[in-house]
């Protein structure tokens, strides 16, 4: 039983399952409280939590959970950081990207073009014989590391402690503000996580796989998402289409494009996308839980120092386009230069 | 001349990158090593795509994928 679930989750009508649920279950989420286009991310949101645990309770039941660490975490954390600017300077991740074009948001094409742009960046490094090295067996313990701050996370939610500090801040207005019910995000989240870990659905390695081998199987799950996702936002109504003030994105495309492009670069040097990262995670796996710590120090850097991209607004009728700060721009640039420097140096010579 | 490919430890593409060169300098067969149940699936579609044959072994840490032309 075990080993026929496990063959049909790694065929192609896996994936495109995978692809489905996920496209159903975002706009839903939307049509339920969170942000528009955004059915799915966020720091310290039930999803996030979901998709570890969920991944974690997969990896157990297939007895798939392996602990393991040590290929290169300082470069994976790294990696993280960037990735995460380069994501917010357009938005969002891989996933909201595809969710955006979903809701006809057409800036997201521009994003997903940069995607491309820099997983093919990332893949000519790969074929050079670029390698972050091997990972060990590890501990019990370390594997559920993750795990267990996700668990932790989901006990501070729930019970919306307050330290004498102030913190946690929980933001009053804005999308961080924006919920559907705690306990349907995490459920939806649980399946979601459940799922991509039996399927390894990756966005970024649906573009890799294309580019590096013409191997379309990961681009079915992906473009089931899309499709779907188009088709319930049809349903729910929430589909409209354009490029200027769109739900929480810009229209400076340039922008856009390279911070997507820095995204994909460092997803493809890192081996996945954040929810391939996250799923890895909960599936005891050391060095992806680096790279969420990366991306989440990104995030707390971008949203810090005002690097992240602002939306389009509209004043008095007129639309103001958003778009990112010159400390931004010059975080996406600099995010690029190190990328760079990271796939070009660590290339194992023949 | 049979070939082996170490690829535990090794996160993904890199097992199916390495596998495929082995394949690509076409002597078989080719002993491919992986811990994860992702690697050993990842490169058996591959090799299968390519029209290999494929055999599967568990091993003490992770899989042993024997292909053969």
């Amino acid at each position: 039983m075990s080993q026929r679930l496990t063959q049909f989750f790694a065929s192609r009508w896996g994936i495109i399952l995978a692809g489905t649920v996920i496209g159903i279950l975002a706009p839903l989420l939307q049509k339920l409280g969170n942000p528009p286009n955004m059915g799915i991310c966020q720091y310290m949101r039930p999803e996030i939590i979901g998709f570890v645990l969920g991944a974690l309770i997969a990896a157990y039941a297939f007895r798939e959970f392996k602990p393991r660490v040590g290929s290169a975490p300082i470069v994976r954390f790294i990696l993280g950081v960037f990735a995460m600017i380069g994501a917010l300077a357009f938005l969002g991740c891989p996933w909201r990207a595809i969710l955006r074009l979903a809701g006809g948001d057409l800036n997201a094409i521009i994003g997903l073009a940069g995607l491309a742009v820099g997983i093919t960046v990332g893949v000519q490094f790969l074929k050079s014989g670029y390698s972050l090295g091997r990972s060990n067996k590890t501990y019990h313990s370390v594997g559920w590391i993750m795990p267990a701050i996700m668990i932790g996370f989901f006990l501070l939610l729930v019970f919306r402690v307050q330290f004498s500090g102030g913190a946690i801040f929980f933001s009053k207005k804005g999308p961080g503000a924006m919920y559907a019910p705690i306990f349907i995000s995490l459920g939806a989240a649980l399946i979601i996580g459940f799922l991509a870990q039996r399927t390894r659905f990756c966005t970024m390695g649906s573009i890799r796989d294309i580019i590096l081998m013409r191997d379309t199987h990961l681009f079915s799950g992906v473009a089931a998402l899309l499709v779907v996702a188009f088709i319930v936002n049809l349903i729910l109504g929430q589909v409209k289409f354009g490029i200027s003030a769109q739900p929480i994105a810009h229209s400076s495309h340039l922008w856009n494009f390279l911070g997507m492009a820095l995204a994909g670069l460092a997803f493809a040097l890192a081996g996945g996308c954040p929810g391939r990262q996250l799923f890895l995670a909960g599936e005891g796996d050391g060095d992806s839980a680096i790279f969420v710590i990366g991306m989440i120090t990104g995030a707390a850097f971008a949203h810090n120092f005002g690097l992240a991209g602002k939306p389009d607004t509209i004043v008095e009728g007129v639309v103001k386009v958003g778009g990112i700060s010159t400390a931004g721009m010059i975080a996406v640039i600099f995010g690029l230069v190190v990328c760079l420097i990271i796939g070009f140096s660590m290339r194992e010579k023949n | 001349m049979s070939q082996i490919v170490d690829a535990r430890g090794l996160s993904c593409p890199q097992p199916v990158l390495a596998t495929k060169k082995a394949i690509d300098k076409g002597e078989f067969p080719i002993e491919v090593l992986v811990d994860t149940v992702t690697s050993r699936e990842n490169v058996r579609r591959m090799a299968e795509s390519r029209n290999k044959q494929v055999k599967v072994e568990e091993s003490e840490d992770g899989f042993k994928l024997m292909i053969s032309n």
